[in-house]
């Protein structure tokens, strides 16, 4: 299998173009902050960003200048409050083009994406004012009863880019934890860059297979970029830092502070390596979890 | 002798006690998880925390801060993937009862988590759906948590995010309420808090049940279990702060809240 991997600048040069439809999905756990980071420093422009939840990843990339739109179906700082960059331009002059679902709504897009569906049907929407506002929700029948149902349209990202525990060279890819709709993501995008924590030998993905969530036939690049998620998480690594979910609060509201803190975390660093060694031994200590390791299973031999 | 408690905590008093008999509920982070934690813990022993994040059976060793925290996948019976979650255990008919928070609730029980004002022209955008909207149409039945006020409780929402179709109760600091006839009904009041008191929070004249009652004060068994064991360091019940949940319970209902900096947690055992 071909060796596919790439500098995370690379990649990003490569893969990302301007214009595109963007998905940097992982639902709190393994949102890759390094790819957005990335995008941010190559001043790519006029992107649709998706998620199921925006994140401070969104918020930061949106503050720098290089979404016109987001797709999404939770706008908020998890546990803490506002994406306040974000709010300012849904809320003043210069507006951002949304379009909005609920978790459902956007896990069927990909879903619908993924599996080359026309649409995707769902129990939800009824009596809500989301299809509204959103005529891509549009009310269905049952071809098979007087039921109706909601359908939303299959997404389709150019690129969808996805942080994992583990992969192999050629982008086999191994995922424990939450699991969000990395999966649907990326069997929808037409361009795929994995993120890995470690790079693993073949040979150990293919000892344990049901932990395989990306194929490598789906993938283009291959990043290794360990710590690439912070300040969001890879379970069995290091811990969310809440500390700076509850930090962004205050930064985003101000957009001078946003503006400094993009100079100093993302302009002002080369890459996610400087990144990490810039947050400091202590902080990293600090977010890395005790063990605990699952008991093995034996897949057996067969020959 | 008489125990002092917040109002928080008799929110999530109240919030536990819906729970008893019920075996699987949808939770949201906030006082949603210590309400669910403490009727596992009592009332509810056999009842399954289910997060949207792809979590079933959570038994978290500390508070989550969101409800994609690690701490809700270690120890848990299963974590799948969202649409397998949403399709086989939400939409598949397998949740007795969902948590939602509102940034407002309207005389109809239905919930807006949106915008306030015209959505395409927001005065405060909100963070919106996210699993609430089916949470509120595949759950057998719905509660409310939430913080009382003219500006949230109003007549009419600005924007029906999740349908409040089987909206069950409504907790506040003030009391409880369940939809009757089609309108929101007024069926306890929390010690402490008279009538005019409810009707200056509600934007709208309350209906008041003829057999209004009055809420059961937290019992010392109740507090002791959220401060020693649920929420020891305090953050979330004790802070009169409006529960931090919205959508399908994850945060961030009222945008005029401050930073909630210096909150922090220990391991909840």
């Amino acid at each position: 299998m071909p060796d596919k991997r790439a500098s995370m600048h690379d990649a990003v040069a490569d893969l990302v173009r301007d214009g595109e439809t963007v998905a940097i999905e992982g639902f709190t756990h393994l949102i890759s902050f390094a790819a957005g980071h990335e995008i941010i420093r190559q001043r790519k422009r006029h992107l649709t960003l998706c998620r199921l939840t925006p994140d401070l990843i969104y918020d930061q990339m949106v503050a720098a200048g290089v979404a016109d739109g987001l797709v999404f179906s939770w706008l908020g700082n998890p546990g803490v409050g506002s994406l306040h960059a974000i709010r300012r331009r849904l809320e003043g002059g210069n507006p951002l083009q949304i379009e909005e679902y609920s978790h459902f709504g956007m896990v069927g897009r990909y879903t619908a994406g993924a599996a080359g569906l026309p649409f995707y049907p769902l129990r939800s929407y009824q009596g809500s004012d989301l299809p509204a506002v959103n005529p891509k929700i549009v009310p269905i029948q049952s071809p098979y009863g007087d039921e109706t149902v909601y359908a939303v349209p299959p997404l389709h990202p150019d690129v969808a880019i996805v942080h994992v525990q583990r992969a192999d060279a050629s982008g086999n890819a191994q995922i424990w934890g939450l699991l969000g709709c990395q999966r649907e993501a990326a069997f929808a995008a037409d361009r795929v860059i994995v993120v890995a924590e470690e790079l693993v030998e073949e040979a150990v993905i293919r000892a344990d297979p049901n932990r395989t969530v990306i194929p490598h036939a789906i993938v283009d690049a291959v990043v290794i970029e360990p710590r690439g998620c912070h300040p969001s998480y890879a379970q069995g690594y290091y811990d969310r830092d809440n500390r700076f979910y509850l930090d962004w609060e205050a930064i985003s509201r101000d957009p001078e502070q946003l503006d400094a803190w993009l100079g100093e975390w993302v302009y002002g660093v080369a890459s996610r390596q400087e990144y990490a060694e810039k947050l400091g031994a202590e902080r990293w200590d600090e977010l890395t979890p005790g063990p605990a390791p699952a008991a093995p299973v034996d897949y057996g031999s067969y020959q | 002798m008489t125990v002092g408690y917040s109002p928080a905590e008799m929110m999530i008093v109240a919030a536990a006690r819906l729970l008893e008999g019920e075996r699987t509920c949808f939770v949201g982070v906030g006082l949603p998880n210590i309400a669910c934690n403490l009727a596992r813990h009592d009332k509810a022993p056999d009842l399954e925390l289910i997060y949207e994040s792809g979590v079933f059976g959570a038994r978290p060793a500390r508070l989550p801060l969101s409800i994609g925290d690690a701490a809700l996948v270690t120890g848990s019976l299963s974590v799948t993937s969202m649409n397998e979650l949403f399709s086989y255990y939400l939409q598949g008919g397998l949740i007795d009862v969902g948590f939602l928070g509102a940034a407002q609730l309207d005389r109809h029980g239905n919930i807006n988590t949106t915008v306030i004002g015209d959505y395409h022209h927001p005065k405060v955008r909100l963070p919106g759906s996210g699993g609430a909207c089916e949470i509120a149409l595949n759950a057998r039945k719905v509660h409310v948590i939430m913080r009382q006020s003219p500006r949230s409780f109003v007549s009419r929402v600005d924007f029906i995010t999740s349908p409040g179709r089987v909206l069950d109760t409504v907790v506040t600091d003030l009391g409880l309420y369940r939809v009757e006839e089609g309108e929101m009904t007024l069926i306890s009041i929390h010690p402490g808090v008279t009538a005019g008191d409810v009707q200056a929070a509600t934007g709208w004249p309350l209906r008041v049940a003829p057999d209004l009652a009055t809420t059961p004060a937290p019992a010392p068994h109740e507090l002791r279990l959220i401060r020693e064991e649920l929420d020891p360091a305090r953050v979330r019940s004790v802070k009169e702060t409006v529960p931090d949940l919205s959508g399908s319970g994850d945060c961030a209902q009222d945008p005029e809240r401050g930073s909630p900096h210096g909150l922090r947690w220990r391991p909840a055992g």
